[in-house]
């Protein structure tokens, strides 16, 4: 027997309950918007909701509507909504979801997903749960308050008696969903998933070469695209060899990409397609292409010049965004004063897997397959780019390999659907290496300005700090030339300090390569300077750097870093619900000092560096301890906390806060791209180098327990790896790296 | 035509002769596990056995591969039961999963030469595989608990 039903009250219930009750969703459009739906495993499912469906073998399909990339939200979402349904997790399928404005926002991006939607996914899980349990006493004619829901069954109380959800989702389904106000929710001691390390779901596909990632797509009667970009951002074809790349074996076509305006946003770069009949053949093709290029006013950019203008210009008074007390007499007034200047070069996501997108155009509809942290944005730009409506574009999102920020763009998918349409057959686009490392959006180069001042007892009177770097704003107008509020909030602005006279300034830097997002974004760089400059004041101060974070932090209490100028954006976050809370900050820097025995003296030429950092609503400390002998570092170990407030998985956590380690030691130790000419020089892993196995340290991970609502877990660990390497080279050899990476200074 | 085995089953292939075993496997055979990473060698993400000895096959023209067996990650198991892939689920090893059909390539063939390796060995064998996630810790542990004897070669090819 069927169990697919029509259902009608979906849509009612998201009108009553929905994730409606929420900003981010547009309650305005669901009258009209024609949703395009995930494909449940099965037809035999009852939709109780827009993320619960129920087989009539009992099985479970939860939707995923974020992109996984290895943060483990295909687990922790399902985990969420399970919880609140009651469900078996071993009869649990994830369901990848497709763009849908449904959802909400799919950007997966700002570590924001459980952040986000926790509230919305127990609604969910606890909603069907309700009209499972209502389906059931309707059965047994008793009373509701009578039954309950556990282990995927109803079983009421008062009798032996019991149903499946399978059993019963058929009438489930028939029902009006309840109001949300009459709706219960486990407590915590409760839980039996939430909080609960459970692995992987996808780990198996993952583990035997099944898992499908956005370079494994194949369809039937599908060419292979490689495409020989502009080296220099906004440099256009003259001319191209056509017939010579057509003369390589299994190339079948080569096709001169639309000519993109600046500025350049999403559109894909300009260049030359070459299409064959497998990948190897398209990448042959584009040696013989011979493009002549009109090369533009970029490049004129070089790093090295590029850097030292804007370290030239950050020594100067800047442009004030939030000032407290007068810093500039103090300064003046002070005996004991210091300063640093930092810098930060470009950076590269560079995530295993490089860029790829398939498409299929046919009947004036487009389909396409995508390791896209972003689907609802490429499905808006893909529509733009074929002249068409956006529900006539679907979008396939697959396993995508690492990102951290790249495959939140557009512009691979935009260019498979051109070619697809050009064509007229599925096309394929595989990004190479090269590719990805020479033609990113990638992370700014900066440079920060810190000086302060101290009192005879060693308390730091005054704080200054300004920052320059090109804005991603840049990218999408190409006139903005000075960092932007958004990016100014993270860890700028919202310095946490309590001194006497605060200044934070910013300064103009213009663009010339594509700026984007990279795990952890501004707070990179700002991390970076500030806790380099807390463990140089203390050193100046002759006090431990644990000592002047506590000076310099103050006594507890909530901070609001907003001004007239400053527009502090927390994270898209309300304070009242995710404060600046130094006691926070605070307990996760104590910890890992006492985890690690960071404050305990060392060996001969071995030092301990500490940092502790609040982004993206979390707060996460770090200690790393190395070894500097014959300016080669050697790193030993490094220890992190995290307080991310409510935790779905812990294991998945303590993933992440692994992973942030050793992100933040490649971006410390190796990570530098630099331009000359207006292109980057480096091209892969061998020159740009990310952390391998034998560089990677012992590293221990302290969760803290919380009952705050869940913070960001993705990107927090990363900003106080450099600071907290810096600042242990300094200690164990007396050498102050201000200008990363590392290797431009010692061996690593 | 070159002729070779995968997995067991005899294949032949009509392609260029300097065209890389990565892109047959992928693109003619349709064995999608073996990833691409970097074309140069660089990242091990596309590591499979040339007659049980690990090969970046991004850089090995299959020209070079007549008359071999090959071993691909799906050879060794498509359902997860290989010692090794046992594993890497037991220590939750996986982030994105991308360079961990290599890394299983690598450590698999690293197991068989050395059943019970040190951290400097694994080190030393596995730093030609890169993971941008950074699971280098979970990856060591899972390699030391693969129980030592283990005959690893005998669920080699068992799924082909």
């Amino acid at each position: 027997m069927s169990h697919k039903i029509e259902n009608v009250s979906r849509r009612q219930f998201l009108k009553v309950s929905g994730i409606g009750a929420s900003s981010f969703v547009l309650a305005s459009s669901l009258g009209s918007y024609t949703p395009v739906w995930a494909q449940p495993t099965s037809q035999d499912d009852v939709e109780l909701n827009l993320f619960v469906s129920i087989h009539a073998d009992n099985k479970v399909d939860i939707i995923c509507h974020r992109s996984e990339m290895g943060q483990g939200i295909r687990t922790s979402i399902p985990q969420v909504v399970a919880e609140e349904l009651c469900a078996n997790w071993e009869l649990v399928s994830v369901v990848q979801g497709l763009a849908n404005k449904e959802y909400g926002s799919q950007n997966t991006d700002g570590s924001r997903s459980i952040r986000r939607f926790y509230t919305t996914l127990r609604q969910m899980g606890a909603s069907a749960r309700a009209m499972l349990e209502q389906a059931a006493a309707d059965l047994w004619k008793v009373d509701v308050n009578t039954v309950y829901a556990e282990d995927s069954y109803v079983h009421h109380k008062d009798s032996n008696r019991k149903v499946s959800f399978g059993y019963i989702a058929e009438a489930a389904g028939k029902l009006s969903p309840p109001d949300p106000e009459t709706l219960t929710y486990k407590s915590k001691k409760e839980f039996k998933l939430i909080g609960k390390p459970i692995t992987g779901i996808d780990s198996t596909e993952i583990v035997s070469g099944q898992a499908e990632f956005g370079q494994d797509i194949r369809l039937e009667n599908m060419l292979y695209a490689s495409i020989e970009r502009s080296k220099v951002l906004g440099a256009k074809v003259k001319s191209y060899d056509a017939e010579a790349a057509k003369s390589v074996k299994g190339v079948v076509a080569t096709f001169k990409m639309p000519e993109q305006p600046m500025p350049v946003m999403f559109h894909p770069m300009n260049g030359v397609a070459v299409i064959a009949d497998n990948t190897w053949s398209a990448l042959q093709g584009r040696k013989s292409l011979n493009i002549d290029w009109e090369l533009g006013d970029n490049v004129k950019h070089n790093t090295t010049e590029y850097v030292a203008e804007l370290k030239n210009r950050i020594v100067t008074k800047g442009k004030p965004i939030r000032v407290e007390g007068d810093v500039y007499s103090d300064l003046e007034n002070s005996i004991d004063t210091h300063s640093a200047i930092y810098s930060v070069p470009y950076l590269s996501q560079a995530p295993m897997e490089t860029s790829a997108a398939t498409a299929v155009v046919k009947d004036g509809k487009c389909e396409i397959w995508a390791c896209t942290q972003s689907p609802q944005v490429t499905q808006q730009n893909v529509a733009q780019a074929l002249g068409i409506e956006q529900d006539k574009v679907k979008i396939n999102v697959t396993f995508l390999g690492g990102a951290f920020g790249r495959k939140a763009k557009p512009d691979f998918s935009i260019e498979a659907a051109l070619l697809a349409k050009e064509l007229n057959r599925p096309v394929k686009v595989v990004w190479s290496r090269e590719d990805d490392i020479q033609q990113g959006f990638y992370h700014s180069v900066s440079v920060q300005h810190l000086a302060a001042a101290m009192d005879d007892k060693q308390q730091v009177t005054s704080w200054l700090q300004r920052t320059a770097f090109p804005s991603i704003l840049w990218t999408f107008t190409g006139t903005v030339d000075e960092p932007q509020m958004n990016e100014l909030s993270l860890g700028f602005g919202d310095l946490p300090f309590e001194v006497n006279n605060l200044a934070c300034e910013t300064h103009k830097a213009t663009g010339h390569i594509r700026i984007g997002w990279m795990r952890s974004v501004c707070n990179i760089q700002h991390s970076f300077a500030q806790g380099s400059f807390v463990d140089e004041l203390a050193s100046k101060a002759g006090i431990s750097t644990h000592k002047m974070w506590h000076q310099l932090l103050g006594k507890d209490r909530l901070v609001n870093p907003k001004t007239d100028d400053f527009d502090y954006q927390n994270y898209g976050e309300p304070q009242d619900v995710f404060p600046v809370d130094i006691k926070r900050i605070k307990r996760a820097l104590d910890l890992v000092v006492e985890k690690s025995g960071a404050d305990q003296p060392t060996k001969e030429n071995e030092g301990w560096g500490i940092c502790v950092h609040r982004s993206f609503v979390s707060y996460c400390a770090v200690a790393t301890k190395v070894k500097v002998v014959d300016n080669k570092v050697t790193v030993l170990e490094i220890h992190s906390t995290i307080d991310a407030g409510t935790v779905v998985n812990p294991d998945r956590v303590r993933a992440q806060q692994e992973g942030s380690m050793i992100f933040g030691l490649s971006i410390a130790l190796l990570g530098e791209i630099s331009v000359k000419d207006g292109a980057v020089e480096q091209s892969n892993y061998h020159d740009y180098q990310v952390l391998r196995m034998h560089q990677c340290p012992k590293i221990e991970t302290y969760i803290i327990e919380s009952d705050a609502p869940p913070g960001g877990v993705g990107e927090p660990g990363t900003p106080p790896v450099a600071p907290s390497l810096a600042n242990a080279i300094f200690h164990a050899s007396g050498k102050r790296i201000r200008d990363l990476p590392v290797k431009n200074h010692m061996s690593v | 035509m070159i002729n070779f085995s995968v997995n067991g089953k005899p294949q032949q292939v009509d392609v260029e002769p300097s065209m890389p075993l990565l892109w047959v496997l992928r693109d003619t055979l349709g064995l999608t596990g073996s990833k691409f990473g970097c074309g140069m060698a660089q990242c091990g993400a596309c590591t499979v056995h040339i007659d049980g000895q690990p090969v970046r096959s991004c850089v090995m023209p299959i020209s070079a591969v007549a008359g071999k067996q090959i071993t691909t990650i799906e050879g060794l198991s498509v359902s997860g039961d290989h010692p090794v892939q046992k594993a890497w689920i037991e220590h939750n090893v996986p982030q994105c999963g991308y360079c961990q059909s290599g890394q299983i390539m690598s450590a698999v063939a690293l197991l068989s030469q050395n059943a019970s390796p040190s951290d400097e060995d694994i080190d030393n064998y596995m730093q030609g595989n890169i993971c941008r996630c950074g699971t280098y810790p979970r990856i060591k542990a899972a390699i030391k608990s693969v129980a030592k004897g283990v005959d690893l070669a005998k669920n080699v090819g068992d799924d082909a």
